[in-house]
């Protein structure tokens, strides 16, 4: 087996982890050991780890609330998204954010955000903090199609092209901003033109071709790194599920327009090119066993891992050492609260 | 539009039509909204999502359908656009109701509210208006984590220039909502999300107007006095129920109603009767709601009261996701409880 059929069934065993993950997901979310929240991103897995397959090392990447995709692709493993999700103490938010607010600190992955557009100014502000650090690394910004509408893309743009910061704002252009269609939210629906406004190089791919996306994002990420040149790149895809578990996603669109979309599947189009290439279907099927063992694996683990100590609700709340600050007017100080509101890790 | 008018004279008498309907907090506000824009015809809605998609809570389910895409707008994503949209149109005598997905989000259209619509009337001495309503939805309990649980309540109401209420039940939702629209000031109108899904009797009288700056007793007793908005006036009321049944303790419940102007007088008539208060609300409560409400009642009834006034509200955390963290920090019937026999020296 040549090398490079080697990576590329690898990145279709990843690929294929996202979809599982999230049919699991579902699943679960369903059978309520899964709350709040949960949005879904099956049929965006090619946008979502070409781009972050680009990344290297040092780069920082921040994401919307649709983001499990992002934390898979980024290397966080599947016991921990699915812990968090259970809202479990190993979860890589300690049980503290759920589904819109997955993160791992080691692997550069600062946070899905909650608010749309919300995590553009603090983009931004990584690429700010890089520039002053010295370092050789990119930002890559994950937002919706629905996000180019707030103010804070336009801001955040500016800033970007003025400051000559290093940062790529990657749009998943999955069609729909909730149940809203790029054409009904925004006067220029053809989104990378945005970025000429701000004197930005900005440009379209195919998001559900992970070699096109691979290319464009490890393109635009060098420049950002190497010539603090930021960019726009917006990958066309589509979500097969509803805004979040609790919309069935059809009220806006027809089976017919989401049946169109399966039959251009990233997944389906990267099977078909390994078995063009000479993988063979044993090869698949393996990696598909593998994967759907993967997941059990992650249930099981989420379901053992306990649920945080209710002592620590306050915990993480303010930084080490504030306790002090806090001495006269938490519980058990003089005309303290009776209740344990500040207490239970408090600054510890 | 003209009301249809009872027939009188010549006609045999029947048996009275029903004055109210038995629904949804959901429907009465839908109710209210169907009303005001048959009635008046510069009453129209802006929102994310309320159209085809009907509200993202269904408050307007039907409505697209019923008055068309003119007065039923859908907006993209840009609440400080769509809100400043609202107070521009409400400047020149439109009465646009704005629906803001949840009072989480409201927050980008922050100076739009605050440093714009609250100022027009005052900064242009009294010759420009802002007839705007904007509807929006707080509340915690479904696991949405810190960006998408909260309860800016006194926030809002602490600004001078708006006015906020925050019905606690059906028929408040719907007379509230039309009072709202029809006032000539901005309205911030606070719905709950667990109360949307609560059925009450709702009049289906099309003038079913509350006036705004009037709480409500909505229980009566005369050991305690429970005072609450929004669905800590659920919350409350619960407790009361379980006081009786438990400690033989008769809590009266004040629903606040209307936070600004706030019925001071309807609150410190029953804590004088009562000699006892405990403050209910959803948000966090230092500098919150039940501070504002501690502190008339300190200064109103001072030589009433037989205890401290007790506050309960939110833990001040940003609420966590995990379920039993989340409902250690939510303000409880527990809590509710353990906070009125301490006040009652039960406990």
């Amino acid at each position: 087996m040549s090398s490079q059929l080697h990576e590329q069934l690898k990145s279709y065993e990843r690929m294929l982890t996202i979809r599982q993950f999230e049919t699991e997901a579902e699943r679960q979310y369903k059978a309520a050991r899964i709350g709040g929240y949960c949005h879904l991103s099956s049929g965006q897995e090619a946008a979502t780890l070409g781009a972050v397959d680009a990344m290297l090392e040092d780069d920082l990447l921040v994401t919307g609330y649709r983001c499990h995709g992002f934390a898979l692709a980024r290397g966080v493993p599947a016991t921990a998204v699915m812990a968090e999700l259970f809202g479990r103490r190993d979860g890589c938010a300690h049980g503290r954010g759920g589904s819109m607010h997955m993160l791992d600190v080691g692997r550069g992955f600062l946070g899905g955000w909650g608010i749309v557009a919300g995590q553009l100014p603090i983009a931004t502000g990584l690429a700010l903090g890089l520039v002053r650090q010295r370092r050789n690394a990119a930002v890559l910004c994950e937002l919706g199609d629905g996000a180019v509408n707030m103010g804070a893309w336009h801001e955040s743009l500016n800033l970007a092209a003025l400051w000559g910061l290093p940062i790529v704002f990657l749009v998943i252009n999955n069609d729909y901003g909730m149940g809203t269609s790029v054409e009904h939210a925004s006067s220029e629906p053809e989104i990378y033109r945005r970025a000429a406004a701000f004197r930005m190089h900005g440009e379209r791919v195919d998001g559900d071709d992970i070699g096109a996306v691979g290319e464009a994002a490890t393109r635009l990420l060098g420049r950002a790194r190497d010539e603090r040149l930021p960019a726009v790149l917006e990958a066309l895809t589509y979500r097969y599920r509803g805004h979040s578990v609790a919309d069935a996603g059809l009220a806006y669109r027809t089976r017919e327009e989401i049946a169109a979309h399966q039959a251009r599947d990233p997944l389906t189009r990267m099977r078909s090119s390994l078995l063009a290439q000479g993988a063979r279907e044993s090869d698949l099927e393996e990696i598909s066993r593998a994967v759907s063992e993967r997941i059990a694996e992650a249930v099981s683990f989420a379901e053992q891992s306990p649920p945080p100590d209710v002592g620590t609700l306050a915990k993480g709340v303010y930084s080490p050492g504030s306790a002090g600050q806090f001495a006269r007017m938490i519980p058990g100080s003089p005309f303290g609260e009776r209740e344990l509101v500040f207490a239970g890790g408090l600054g510890q | 539009v003209s009301t249809p008018q009872p027939e009188t004279g010549g006609q045999p008498s029947g048996p009275e039509p029903p004055a109210t309907t038995w629904i949804s907090y959901r429907e009465a506000l839908r109710m209210a909204l169907r009303e005001e824009l048959a009635r008046d015809e510069r009453v129209f809605l802006m929102g994310e999502e309320i159209g085809a998609f009907e509200g993202a809570y269904k408050v307007t389910a039907g409505l697209l359908a019923e008055f068309g895409a003119d007065r039923v707008r859908d907006t993209p994503i840009s609440e400080e656009g769509f809100v400043g949209a609202g107070i521009g149109a409400a400047m020149l005598g439109e009465r646009p109701v704005v629906e803001v997905m949840t009072i989480n989000f409201l927050l980008v259209a922050m100076d739009q509210v605050i440093n714009h619509a609250a100022k027009i009337r005052a900064m242009f001495g009294g010759q420009v208006g802002c007839p705007l309503v904007i509807r929006t939805p707080n509340g915690a309990g479904n696991q949405l984590t810190a960006q998408h649980s909260q309860s800016f309540d006194g926030w809002f109401a602490s600004t001078p220039g708006l006015k906020v209420v925050a019905p606690a039940n059906p028929a408040d939702a719907k007379g509230l909502l039309k009072a709202a629209i029809r006032d000539d000031d901005p309205v911030l109108v606070i719905e709950n999300l667990p109360i949307y899904k609560e059925k009450g009797e709702v009049p289906l009288d099309a003038d079913h107007v509350c006036e705004i700056g009037r709480a409500a007793v909505v229980r009566s007793g005369s050991d305690v006095t429970l005072i609450a908005h929004s669905y800590a006036t659920v919350r409350s009321l619960a407790v009361a129920e379980r006081l009786a049944e438990r400690h033989d303790i008769q809590a009266e419940v004040v629903d606040l109603r209307s936070l600004r102007p706030l019925d001071v007088e309807t609150i410190a008539e029953s804590v004088a009767r009562t000699n006892r208060a405990v403050c209910v609300e959803e948000g966090w409560p230092s500098y919150g709601v039940t501070a504002e409400i501690a502190a008339r009642i300190q200064s109103a009834c001072f030589d009433d009261l037989d205890a401290p006034v007790e506050r309960v509200g939110m833990a001040e955390v940003p609420l966590p996701y995990a379920k039993n963290l989340e409902l250690a920090a939510m303000p409880g019937e527990d809590r509710i409880e353990a906070a009125v026999l301490h006040t009652l020296g039960v406990a």
